[in-house]
């Protein structure tokens, strides 16, 4: 039983750590006043471009920059549309996802052939810097994100200028343009500040994870991550746990389907499960949520 | 402008006060000309620059980040390092309350402050960043008079610390009483400028709209009115807000022919959804209405119209249908007259706009949408609608706000026209000085509550500013008459 709990718990950390990611990422760019519906193809792109430099060039660190670069020009592309342009986000958003997956799967076709490419790179091992074993052997790049940058991005967020600019601007950018704060430059560096949180959350998965990009890699987590900053109610810690609670949901269907007793039940109905959870999660505790007040909203001066 | 100087600027709206104050604080570009601040000339292309130069604004909405404290909002923009210093912020918000003599809280959030509080965090905000020019654009258009007494004494205050402000209004009273100089403004000119102490009202008001102003011509009160039988009577009435919480706890009141009743009160006291609950936008919560006698189920604009009840929204905008003609607006409320079987009868339509076009003095076309009117012609036109149906009771809310003065004017001749032909109207505005002009008794209301009830003539304007602010009590025998 303890063995059972401790592979859950191992799962759920590493399983959450994309999603933890993604959830600073769309934080900061909601709490800017842009929903971010680009974020499925941000990760996607990170996860993509992330697996070939590394096969290319053979250095994951270098896949690692791919996919930070990635989600600098996703960001950038999103902010451009969307702040510069002023263009209806929700469109902007969901284009940006097409256009992200299609390049990628263009690219997977280019390079690597296309379909279910069975290239393979050799991924992040696991690391236990405190060799106690169980929940605690994990990937680098689940102790940074966990240990690093959830705290730093509540920090940066909460207690910076920039934070206070983010959320000012999210808020009320007439008041913060008054106040000499560049809604334009703000919204730009939160939105990019973003997309890199989204890509190298992709990129977990074919750098860390599997070692290998497969079509369906990114699976609607995406979409997910949007529902969870919702019940996060744009903060930081909520939106994690949030994500740690869908991961664990989504880790003990994983388990069951293997455990004896349960091979009955229709594995569709649990792989359904965590999906189910965040709906229920969302619809207890998303009613009367207070979105930023500038949600939606191009900024234009008058 | 000069050091320690308080300077009105005074216009009518549309004159051009806010623009050229936008332009100064660098929220709107200017084609030409330049802003010289202590004798250098700046360029003023966003606030950032503005407040570097030393100015301060302080605008009719203010510029506060709501959801946050009034420390974060005195941190904004400011400071230096990646730190944010809310400690620091705090420091310079009490020595700046301090400099103005009005307390603030700097952890308190700014929602959940007054507007007069609101207010005086923005000048907070402006002194802590060192201004030494202050601008404050229409500011008592927000407040009770007790809160623009204490504005006042504040502002004389910092003027004698060496700051120059530029105080914006159209409000006569208020420029000669607290300001030293006085420029008017006139279609985006300047009409004059002068010291105020060497100009009188009238001279001040001709320069303002161009031409001899005569003040609001009002028949007397119908003597005995109340002992007859009232048109409008609210009894006990509850209703909530969109909330869910209770807007409205049992309002009583009764309107009769041939009288104007004044509802006064702060904005979020209940005004706006009384005038909704008698529009038929907003469900009873409790309580009883009875137009000429019948009583009202409520929570139905078609009831309501057929009951005699014509209305003149706060959002006029709302009120009318933007993209469709005068025309067919002019109609809105009553299309079953304009059919022809199961046509409209487009001829009578129009003639019906000519007509009323003509009689309301509407500058427009019946062909033109809506949305291309100035708000004084769209005013008409909801004037328009509503009284060429000669309704028995009126209900009006805000019906001259933003409007200029010669709008108003005839606004309010209408609206008194309305009375001598003998309906009765409920006016709910925000301005004092209208509900005294038009108004035969005045009711003030209070967290849902009417608090008081007196005679128009005669009001004192300390006891209802007392009253709007929710203490003190009012006159027990004009409560009875009501």
């Amino acid at each position: 039983m303890i063995a059972f709990v401790f592979d859950i718990l191992t799962a759920t950390i590493r399983n959450a750590t994309p999603l933890a990611l993604g959830t600073i990422g769309e934080t900061y760019a909601e709490r800017s006043g842009v929903l971010n519906l680009g974020i499925e193809g941000t990760m996607y792109a990170g996860a993509f471009f992330g697996f070939a430099t590394a096969f290319w060039t053979g250095s994951l660190e270098l896949g690692l920059l791919a996919a930070v670069l990635v989600g600098l020009v996703a960001g950038g592309l999103m902010a451009f549309l969307t702040v510069t342009l002023g263009a209806n986000q929700h469109v902007s958003g969901l284009g940006l996802t097409l256009l992200l997956i299609g390049v990628s799967e263009f690219g997977n076709r280019l390079a690597f052939g296309g379909g279910q490419s069975l290239r393979r790179i050799d991924p992040y091992p696991l690391v236990d810097p405190l060799e106690l074993g169980g929940p605690f052997s994990q990937y680098a790049l689940t102790y940074v994100t966990f240990l690093a940058f959830v705290p730093l991005a509540w920090w940066v967020l909460m207690r910076t200028r920039f934070g206070l600019a983010i959320r000012a601007v999210g808020e009320d950018p007439e008041a913060a343009d008054a106040a000499g704060i560049s809604v334009f430059r703000t919204r730009y560096a939160a939105l990019m500040v973003g997309g890199v949180l989204m890509a190298v959350g992709g990129a977990f998965f074919t750098l860390a994870a599997l070692g290998s990009f497969t079509l369906d890699i990114i699976a609607g987590r995406g979409w997910v991550v949007i529902a969870l900053v919702i019940f996060g109610r744009w903060g930081i810690w909520r939106a994690v746990a949030g994500a740690l609670l869908f991961s664990a949901v989504y880790s003990l269907q994983l388990r069951l389907r293997v455990t004896p007793g349960w091979q009955d039940v229709p594995f569709e109905l649990l792989l359904a499960l965590p999906y189910l959870v965040v709906i229920a999660a969302l619809a207890l505790s998303g009613r009367n949520v207070a979105y930023p007040g500038a949600y939606l909203k191009p900024y234009r001066r008058t | 402008m000069r050091r320690g100087e308080i300077h009105a600027l005074l216009g009518e709206n549309g004159a051009g006060k806010t623009t050229l104050m936008r332009v100064v604080y660098g929220l709107t570009r200017p084609d030409s000309g330049e802003i010289v601040v202590a004798g250098r000339p700046v360029a003023i292309r966003s606030p950032k620059d503005a407040i570097a130069a030393g100015i301060g604004m302080v605008t009719q909405h203010f510029s506060l980040v709501r959801p946050m404290t009034v420390a974060e909002n005195l941190a904004l923009g400011r400071g230096s390092g990646m730190r944010l210093d809310l400690t620091l912020a705090a420091a310079a918000a009490t020595e700046a309350s301090q400099r103005l003599g009005m307390r603030v809280q700097p952890s308190a959030r700014v929602d959940s402050l007054s507007i007069g509080q609101q207010q005086r965090v923005e000048i907070v905000k402006a002194l802590a960043r060192d201004c030494r020019v202050l601008i404050l654009d229409e500011p008592t258009a927000v407040l009770v008079p007790q809160e623009v007494e204490g504005l006042f004494s504040a502002l004389r205050k910092l003027a004698a610390q060496g700051l120059a402000i530029v105080f914006i209004s159209h409000k006569l009273g208020e420029v000669l009483a607290l300001t030293d100089r006085v420029t008017v403004l006139r279609g985006g000119r300047v009409e004059g400028s002068a010291v105020t102490a060497a100009v009188d009202e009238r001279t001040l008001a001709e320069l303002m709209v161009g031409r001899p102003v005569v003040g609001q011509e009002r028949a007397p009160a119908v003597v005995g009115s109340a002992t007859r039988d009232p048109l409008l009577e609210v009894d006990s009435l509850a209703a909530n807000k969109a909330n869910g919480l209770p807007a409205l706890r049992g309002v009583s009141f009764r309107v009769h022919a041939r009288e104007v009743l004044g509802v006064a009160g702060v904005s979020g006291n209940g005004q706006s959804e009384l005038v909704e609950v008698l529009s038929g936008t907003r469900p009873l919560g409790g309580g009883l209405v009875k137009v000429a006698g019948v009583t009202l189920r409520g929570g139905s604009v078609p009831e309501v119209i057929r009951a005699g009840i014509g209305r003149i929204a706060e959002d006029r905008q709302a009120s009318v249908v933007g993209d469709l003609s005068v025309a067919y607006n002019l109609v809105l409320e009553r299309i079953d007259d304009f059919r022809k079987g199961g046509r409209l009868d487009e001829e009578a339509i129009q003639r019906n706009a000519r007509s009323l076009i003509e009689r309301f003095a509407i500058r427009a076309t019946p062909q033109a949408p809506v949305r291309t009117l100035s708000g004084g012609n769209i005013q008409k036109v909801l004037l328009a609608r509503v009284l060429a149906r000669e309704p028995k009771v009126l209900i009006v809310s805000q019906p001259t706000r933003g409007l200029d003065v010669g709008a108003t004017e005839y606004v309010r001749s209408e609206l008194l026209a309305a009375r001598e032909r003998g309906a009765a109207v409920l006016l709910v505005s925000e301005d004092l000085d209208e509900l005294l002009a038009l108004s035969d008794r005045l009711i003030v209301m209070y967290e849902g509550k009417v608090v008081g009830a007196l005679n128009a003539a005669g009001a004192d304007r300390g006891q209802l500013g007392l009253l709007m602010a929710g203490r003190g009590s009012a006159g027990a025998a004009a409560e009875q008459s009501a």
